[in-house]
């Protein structure tokens, strides 16, 4: 397998000042570490809750974010060392669509020129070809032709959320970055925009990065699955095996407080008590053993390392 | 029908435009009942009336909405018949409601113990001071550590969890008969969430609450609901008891929104959709307002919209095809159970 992006030891830390004039600096390690590889036509599911670092990854993978430490690899070159026209082939291969396609697309701009755009400014396109390839992109995602002399406020939800894809795939990218792409949409548009997504990379050999907070939409979306907290990775592996048989104490709590797809599924396991820290001022040690069942003495000490234990990876004491 | 704690009966509320041209019909003809220390779920995409019927229930509609036919039987008086004046005697009293957003539900400018302990003050009369000792007692029974320094602080010094608990101890300061939920974890992480449902279903043990909870999410029914009802464009399309409606939903419209959620250990390539987009509420079809993207749809469907059906004790749809008589041919017709579903 070919990884398309490989992030190794992938750092980013925010500078805090208090005071006025700036005084004591302290850090936000927003992400710390993370190593993980995307292959080719494939899914890597982050999920994690509000502060583990999933929106920091994203920004990080689109080259919104420099990094503090480490490095992205793309095509087998470090990013932060790539030439001028090697960052223009990376910012073309790497595309996104985001949560809220009511901001995300401009409404003064007809649906033609809104997916168009990245061709035109990335690509010197006859105006012929950009139309042909505009309107192959609305069929792509399922939208009528006449489409494209429309503007946004003319669209439901689950059809500027096709618009958006048509504009991430304009530039026939590699790897589409997908920050909670169903979420803002209707229960019954979910399931339309997944199918797309999944028949887009079955045709086109896509990969993606697909960050979501429902655990069963990335579960059914993924091929492999990260599980964040405190922007370290705590547990990743293949997603089915994951979400059948979470290892890590926090991705236990995490599935445990999933809601059931059937009543007759209703648990009565023990919830999560307490609330994701700060991040200013993590938990020494394990960032998770505060909130633990089964936090002991050196989790408080000693932050465990990522190891591979049966086929995944995970950073936790009690598997060393 | 004694015993009900609350029953709605053929209520319609509309938005009418103001030179009374359009009219939005976002709650039509809906009847619901609910008893004492019962969980009811109202489930629906956006647009289906489900908010507007919570508004309902409260009598809080915006100016444009009225409430246009139906009763509304709560511990055996009418609550459409009622006055402004005495429905704030029941409103934080007998009902109270929950919203999504924490944050436009609480007053920055006021500390926690007042606004927790605002409610006593105004319907039972409470002193200032022993409205602020029960907010301290309330405060500590959504699980909130230390409740005598947080009735000083502000809703900015807490999280979003902590502050939706505030809500929910302002709504239970009274002691209310049913809780009306809107949404009331959207906003929360997962495991905020979960503690947060917890809290709710411990309350109702404890107080013999009734609740309604006013969802977009399925998953919270299955959790937490002990009926459902199903919205679509206005109307009830399907309601029963949760299990036997995930199990065997009757409704197409039940039967493709079970479809379309992942399910986390099912490996399915690809999920159920629903065509096409939910109706203009301000222009709805002549037949069933399903039909236009219904996959068992027939003649009848797009000329005449079906009434509600009783299929079985305590279940309905709004479904030709759960007619009498049509009712055995349907079940041969349409996969039933849930693996058949997939």
């Amino acid at each position: 397998m070919i990884a398309v992006m490989e992030a190794k030891g992938l750092s980013k830390h925010f500078p805090t000042r208090r005071g006025l004039f700036g005084g004591s600096r302290g850090v936000v390690r927003a992400v710390d570490e993370i190593s993980f590889a995307i292959e080719r036509g494939r899914t890597l599911g982050v999920v994690g809750e509000s502060g583990c670092g999933k929106t920091t990854t994203a920004k990080l993978v689109l080259g919104l974010e420099t990094p503090t430490g480490g490095a992205i690899q793309f095509e087998g070159h470090d990013l932060a060392t790539l030439d001028p026209p090697g960052r223009r082939r990376y910012r073309k291969s790497v595309q996104a669509v985001f949560q809220d396609p009511y901001a995300s697309l401009n409404p003064r701009m007809r649906i033609s020129a809104i997916i168009a755009e990245p061709l035109v400014t990335n690509e010197k396109t006859e105006a012929t070809e950009v139309r042909r390839r505009m309107l192959e992109l609305l069929d792509l995602v399922g939208l009528p032709e006449r489409s494209a002399d429309l503007f946004p406020h003319e669209f439901s939800g689950g059809q500027r959320q096709r618009i958006a894809i048509a504009r991430a795939l304009v530039l026939s990218p590699q790897l589409v970055v997908l920050d909670e792409p169903v979420s803002a949409l209707d229960v019954s548009i979910r399931a339309q925009i997944l199918n797309l997504l999944r028949s887009l990379q079955s045709r086109l050999g896509l990969s993606y990065l697909f960050i979501a907070h429902d655990l069963a939409a990335v579960a059914h979306m993924s091929h492999e699955v990260v599980v964040m907290y405190l922007g370290k990775i705590v547990e990743s592996g293949e997603a089915r095996a994951l979400a059948r048989a979470p290892m890590h104490p926090y991705t236990k709590a995490l599935f445990a407080a999933a809601l059931p797809s059937h009543p007759d599924e209703r648990r009565d396991e023990p919830v999560l008590q307490g609330e994701v820290p700060s991040p200013l001022a993590p938990p020494s040690g394990c960032h998770f053993h505060p909130r633990c069942p089964h936090a002991m003495a050196r989790c408080a000490q000693e932050a465990p390392r990522l190891r591979a234990v049966e086929g995944r990876q995970i950073a936790c004491h009690l598997f060393d | 029908m004694a015993n009900k704690l609350l029953s709605l009966e053929n209520l319609s509320a509309h938005y009418v435009s103001q030179q009374g041209t359009r009219v939005v019909r976002a709650v039509d003809e809906v009847t619901l009942s609910l008893d004492a220390g019962e969980t009811l779920g109202i489930v629906g995409e956006s647009g289906s009336g489900k908010s507007t019927l919570a508004l309902t229930m409260l009598r809080l509609l915006p100016q444009a909405g009225r409430i246009v036919g139906g009763r509304m039987m709560f511990e055996g008086e009418n609550l459409v018949d009622k006055s402004e004046a005495e429905m704030r005697q029941v409103r934080g009293k007998r009902i109270a409601m929950i919203l999504q957003d924490p944050m436009a539900s609480l007053n920055p400018l006021f500390n926690i113990g007042d606004q927790v302990g605002e409610p006593l003050r105004v319907h039972e009369g409470a002193s200032r001071s022993s409205a602020w000792q029960r907010a301290i007692e309330l405060i500590r029974s959504v699980r909130i550590a230390s409740p005598q320094t947080r009735v000083t602080q502000f809703p900015h010094e807490m999280s979003g969890g902590m502050r939706q608990r505030i809500v929910g101890a302002i709504g239970m300061s009274c002691e209310p008969r049913l809780l009306i939920a809107d949404e009331p974890t959207t906003s929360l992480d997962l495991t905020i969430q979960a503690q947060y449902l917890d809290l709710l279903r411990e309350l109702q043990r404890a107080h013999g609450l009734a609740l309604i909870f006013i969802t977009h999410n399925l998953g919270i029914v299955a959790k937490m609901c002990d009926q459902l009802a199903v919205m679509y464009a206005g109307r009830v399309v399907e309601q029963g008891p949760v299990s036997r409606v995930f199990s065997r939903p009757l409704h197409p419209y039940t039967k493709a929104l079970l479809g379309s959620i992942p399910r986390m250990t099912e490996e399915r390539e690809q999920l159920t959709a629903i065509d096409g987009q939910p109706p203009d509420l301000a222009a709805l079809p002549a037949g069933c307002a399903f039909a236009a993207r219904c996959p068992d749809a027939f003649d009848r469907c797009h000329v005449e919209a079906p009434p509600e059906f009783s299929v079985e004790p305590g279940r309905s749809a709004r479904c030709w095809l759960a007619a009498p008589g049509v009712h055995r041919a349907a079940e041969q017709s349409i996969p039933l159970s849930r693996s058949a579903a997939s």
